[in-house]
């Protein structure tokens, strides 16, 4: 079965959705990231949806639950380079995701990942005991 | 029967041609008028030859004939031009009406004496020419509503720019009324800016836009949520204080975004954000 590979990049973990994504897909996704998040103990998700040219309520809910259950794991989640018109059709449905951190590209999100990991002064111990 | 009719009218074409401008200069309070009475009197030549030309037992019964193809070309043309130099559909609708009359009176003189036929050719020239005139006023009303869409197309395209104001940041002035299809092109513009430029602050200027309602706000809030789903930043800017007055009146919550007063001030904010100083140079000092 077909599955989105999820990275771990030191303290992230980083996600590239490169296919149009279906539901099952985007269900599986949702459970296996939230299990990496659980294995790894990773303190920051980053999703990459610029090949993302195609969203619908159901994608936009997914998003925004992947969201909010690695944030009540105690991992902040960054989604990077969506396209204008994904962003216009989510916010024509209703679905601002509003717990959710964006950036414009991978650069940028990992940063904003980084400044935000700094501000969390306890977590940096974590790391360093590592 | 009333190919003869009509063969003695083209006959009569001089008459009709007389009694129809003098018709005209009877109706007519617009006297002082843009047309020159020749350029009139041509254009009235040229109508009242077409017209007889294209008439025919067959077109007089049947106003959607292919043969009256110059007849209608003429009077549409004839129309807009007429539309164009200022005329009131009133002036021009009483234009082609007095040609009834003229046509009318000419008609009495050729079947005097048969009153039944008079009748009935009467009440077809009539019907005739109120097609004529129904023509001119569809051809009016279309010509206006060309100019209207062309305007408002153009209007569209001209209010909406990006401007990059600097490495990073863009600003888009709003000038106009925000209605749903323009937050539609200013929402596309800006969020194509912001992936072409890639920008992390845009700054929206409403300061052009007369009035707030609650549907300008729910555009405003669409469009700073947009941009913050594209990873960028959004400034709403120029609130004046009419605005601000209404917007708090309404019970809009504008809390949610970054406001400010002016265009100066939320560059500001920008310049802080992306840790940028504008200073003053002091010359005397580099020297």
């Amino acid at each position: 079965m077909e599955r989105i590979p999820i990275l771990k990049m030191g303290r992230f973990l980083l996600v590239t959705i490169q296919v149009d994504l279906y539901d099952r897909l985007a269900l599986t996704l949702e459970e296996d990231l939230v299990q990496m998040v659980y294995d790894t103990g990773a303190s920051g998700v980053l999703i990459d949806i610029s090949a993302l040219s195609i969203v619908d309520s159901f994608m936009g809910r997914i998003i925004g639950n992947i969201a909010g259950m690695s944030s009540i794991m105690d991992a902040e989640t960054v989604v990077v380079g969506m396209q204008p018109a994904v962003a216009i059709t989510l916010i024509e449905l209703g679905l601002p995701l509003a717990g959710v951190h964006t950036a414009l590209n991978v650069e940028r999100g990992m940063a904003l990942l980084e400044s935000r990991m700094s501000a969390r002064p306890d977590d940096t111990s974590d790391a360093d005991d590592d | 029967m009333e190919q003869d009719i009509i063969d003695g009218l083209k006959l009569k074409k001089d008459q009709v041609l007389e009694q129809w401008l003098k018709d005209q200069a009877e109706a007519s309070d617009y006297s002082n008028n843009f047309n020159t009475n020749e350029e009139l009197e041509g254009q009235s030549a040229e109508l009242v030859d077409i017209l007889l030309s294209t008439l025919n037992e067959d077109t007089l019964n049947n106003f959607s004939s292919g043969d009256l193809e110059p007849l209608t070309d003429y009077i549409s043309s004839l129309t807009i031009s007429r539309a164009r130099q200022g005329f009131s559909p009133r002036e021009t609708a009483t234009y082609i009406f007095t040609l009834k009359d003229a046509l009318i009176k000419v008609l009495g003189e050729i079947v005097a004496g048969e009153p039944t036929k008079l009748y009935s050719v009467t009440l077809k020239i009539s019907k005739f020419i109120d097609n004529i005139g129904i023509l001119s006023f569809e051809t009016f009303i279309t010509g206006r509503e060309d100019v209207i869409s062309q305007q408002s197309d153009e209007m569209a395209e001209l209010s909406t720019p990006v401007i990059r104001v600097w490495n990073g940041i863009l600003a888009m002035p709003i000038i106009g009324t925000l209605d749903s299809a323009r937050t539609q092109i200013v929402m596309e513009n800006l969020l194509q800016g912001i992936v072409d430029t890639g920008s992390s602050i845009a700054i929206l200027d409403i300061s052009g836009v007369p009035a707030v309602d609650s549907l300008v706000a729910q555009h405003l809030i669409k469009t700073v949520n947009a941009t913050r789903l594209m990873g960028a930043e959004c400034i709403i800017s120029g609130i004046r204080p009419e605005i601000a007055q209404t917007v708090v009146h309404l019970g809009i919550d504008l809390s949610q975004m970054i406001t400010k007063a002016t265009l100066e001030s939320a560059l500001k904010y920008a310049f802080n954000t992306l840790q940028l100083e504008v200073r003053r140079i002091d010359k005397n000092k580099a020297n």
